[in-house]
């Protein structure tokens, strides 16, 4: 599959923090159908396991987030509108006219209220979800019978193309480490020479505090743990020194509350292979999963390797699918090189 | 009627690039009425009927929509803009866009959340702070695709609503222009004279054109009109319903309509069992507001849609008062000839 499909594909997907279980059946199949492999589901979590588990032998987790930022229904008022609750951390003042689907009894189009201009100042500010009415265009009695509280909400967005292999989407964070992640694995089945052994996790409830992770994690019990997600790329209003850059390959983490070792180690293999990377340099805990992977059991040695994102926790996320290619390539190479 | 809101609708016609909307307006209605197109760009149509009256009567629905113009190219290959007709930042910040001429798709980025400050997130957004990001990584290559003045609009993606409504950019005016290409397939009593206007979202310069050539004695202008419904809003402030009917008002922010006409909808309304409404807040303006004061004055009354969230990728009308606004109208001509 082109990765650019494949992405695509993943992005569109919908899978709120807490609501995984529901929508990865699908996704499962094409795994193990890809992969021949078993892939066990649990609370959210996907885990593939690869090579033989020996004393000695060192055991890697590479994990992406399945999960997105969204929505939660939390009541449904007289007049019929939704009153959400945020899943994961947002923007809320750029969604006032956004289209979304509310994943009830079946999915169902809705649209964020906005007052428009000829009513407005244009400097209203909404500051909590719950000020973001849904409007499905059914009543509240219509509605009872499709929607319960608990049910989520998705962005509307389909993923488009962009110019220089960039495309745009609503949840390439961390959908985009995911596709890394499985062209990660495209690329290792073409080896039969790998030192150790390693687990795939695709964990589920990053965006409301690294849950998914924690419980993986233990449950896995790895050596070395890298988490593929989202860096910052440099666009209009960032700060470019706190940014990487679209395009320049995987951002590989350095931090305190990292592995300096597994951090040298990423940055030798990316040398000696010839992939263009950069630096992400954060002066604490990363935001990550990363964070929970690090203090696991007795500790684990762990790293992020991050792939340049713009517009971050929009509706509209863009990236560079060079980037997404070179941080697969990097992440192989790595596991190569774990002896 | 619905059909050709559709894809009236999905049509990109930013104020002063109403081209491809007049198009398709040419290829429904050719053979069926006499019609040419003005210096402005005005669509201007006779319907012969059975009878022609002593007066003349003109029907018009304004073809452009609100959108963005390309103002400058930044040296990263970003595109600075500005809003054509009134629309407020937060409904553009975080979607995706398209530049007109040639279909490029693009998206409006927004700084991460995560790398706000307090005083930032709680600031309103504004267009001069927002950029379209097209994927373009150098202003020369950004200069392939786009010119300075290039038009730029919302992503088209009509959909249903609930049981009756319909979401989509451009509803205003595009149920107008429906409900006149309805009345043209039909074969009316009277002489009719219809214009496609062209500029009303900045400043309803198509219909003073239009009006002059025309030199109606009677106009009838058909709309969509804020509807401010929703729950967080109450009393007058809520301006109209959507499922209330056709919306005939007595005064806006450019006209005050002709009295006798504003009664005359309200009787023939109640004669014929159709859902009629007036605004409760006098807000907002159309084409009447040129056409009212054209000539030696002409007497006007406008009929409109309630449509929620205007001036955004994602309008929402019910298409009940769509139908009302159509029966509306046919029925008030014979009286209008009558008066």
């Amino acid at each position: 599959m082109i990765l650019k499909n494949l992405l695509s594909k993943l992005s569109d997907m919908y899978c709120v923090s807490g609501d995984e279980v529901t929508s990865l059946e699908k996704f499962v199949d094409f795994l193990e159908g890809r992969y021949n492999n078993e892939c066990i589901l649990s609370g959210g979590n996907i885990i593939m396991n690869f090579g033989k588990r020996e004393q000695g032998k060192k055991h890697v987790l590479i994990d992406a987030h399945i999960d997105e930022i969204g929505f939660v229904c939390s009541y449904i008022d007289d007049e019929g509108f939704i009153v959400p609750a945020n899943v994961g951390g947002m923007d809320y003042r750029l969604f006032p006219a956004q289209q979304v689907v509310v994943h009830g009894k079946k999915d169902i189009p809705g649209i964020i209220s906005s007052v428009p201009p000829h009513l407005s100042d244009g400097n209203g500010v909404i500051s909590s979800a719950s000020d973001l009415l849904i409007d499905t265009g059914y009543t509240k009695e219509q509605l009872e019978e499709l929607v319960r509280p608990g049910d989520t909400v998705s962005f509307a967005t389909k993923t488009a193309e962009l110019l220089n292999d960039r495309m745009c989407g609503k949840s390439f964070d961390d959908r985009a480490g995911v596709a890394a992640v499985i062209k990660m694995l495209d690329v290792l089945k073409e080896y039969d020479d790998i030192s150790c052994s390693y687990t795939v996790l695709f964990s589920a409830t990053e965006e409301v505090g690294q849950r998914g992770a924690k419980t993986a994690c233990f449950d896995i019990a790895p050596d070395i743990a890298i988490a593929v997600d989202m860096g910052f790329a440099v666009s209009t209003g960032e700060d470019a020194k706190k940014c990487g850059e679209m395009g320049k390959g995987p951002m590989i983490g350095v931090s305190p509350s990292l592995s300096r070792e597994i951090t040298d180690m990423l940055i030798c293999t990316a040398n000696k292979r010839g992939i263009s990377y950069q630096k992400e340099i954060m002066s604490g805990l990363t935001g990550t999963n990363a964070d929970r992977f690090g203090i696991s059991g007795c500790g684990v040695k762990t790293c992020t390797c991050s792939i340049p994102l713009r517009y971050m926790h929009t509706a509209a996320e863009v990236v560079d699918v060079n980037d997404i290619e070179a941080t697969a390539e990097l992440l192989a190479e790595f596991i190569r090189e774990v002896k | 009627m619905l059909r050709y809101t559709e894809e009236l609708s999905s049509l990109n016609g930013v104020s002063g690039n109403e081209d491809d909307v007049r198009k398709y307006i040419i290829s429904v209605i050719d053979g069926k009425c006499e019609y040419h197109t003005d210096n402005l760009g005005n669509l201007i149509v006779f319907k012969k009927g059975k009878k022609t009256p002593e007066k003349k009567l003109m029907i018009a629905a304004h073809m452009d929509e609100v959108g963005l113009i390309v103002t400058y190219i930044n040296s990263d290959g970003t595109l600075c803009f500005d809003t054509v007709g009134g629309v407020n930042a937060d409904v553009v910040a975080g979607r995706q866009v398209v530049i007109c001429k040639n279909g490029s798709k693009g998206v409006v980025g927004s700084k991460a959340v995560h790398n706000m400050s307090d005083s930032e997130r709680k600031e309103s957004v504004k267009v001069s702070k927002l950029c379209i990001d097209i994927g373009a990584t150098s202003k020369e290559e950004a200069e392939k695709y786009v010119a300075l003045g290039d038009f730029v609009s919302f992503s088209p993606g009509f959909t249903r609503l609930g049981n009756e409504r319909i979401c989509s950019k451009a509803l205003d005016d595009r149920i107008g222009c429906a409900i006149m290409i309805d009345m043209i397939n039909k074969e009316p009593e009277y002489d009719i004279y219809f214009a496609f206007t062209v500029q009303e979202e900045i400043g309803l310069r198509g219909s003073s054109t239009a009006a002059f050539a025309i030199a109606p004695d009677f106009a009838i202008v058909l709309e969509t009109t804020t509807a401010s419904d929703i729950s967080a809003v109450s009393g007058a402030q809520r301006v109209c319903e959507l499922g209330k009917g056709a919306v005939v008002s007595y005064m806006d922010r450019r006209t005050i309509y002709d009295k006798e006409l504003y009664e005359l909808c309200f009787t023939v309304a109640k004669e014929n069992n159709i859902a009629c409404q007036t605004k409760t807040m006098v807000a907002g303006g159309n084409d009447s507001g040129a056409i009212h004061i054209s000539g030696k004055g002409v007497r006007t009354i406008a009929i409109s849609a309630p449509c929620r969230y205007l001036h955004s990728p994602s309008c929402v009308a019910d298409t009940k008062d769509i139908d009302a606004c159509s029966k509306l109208v046919n029925l008030l001509v014979p009286r209008i000839f009558e008066l």
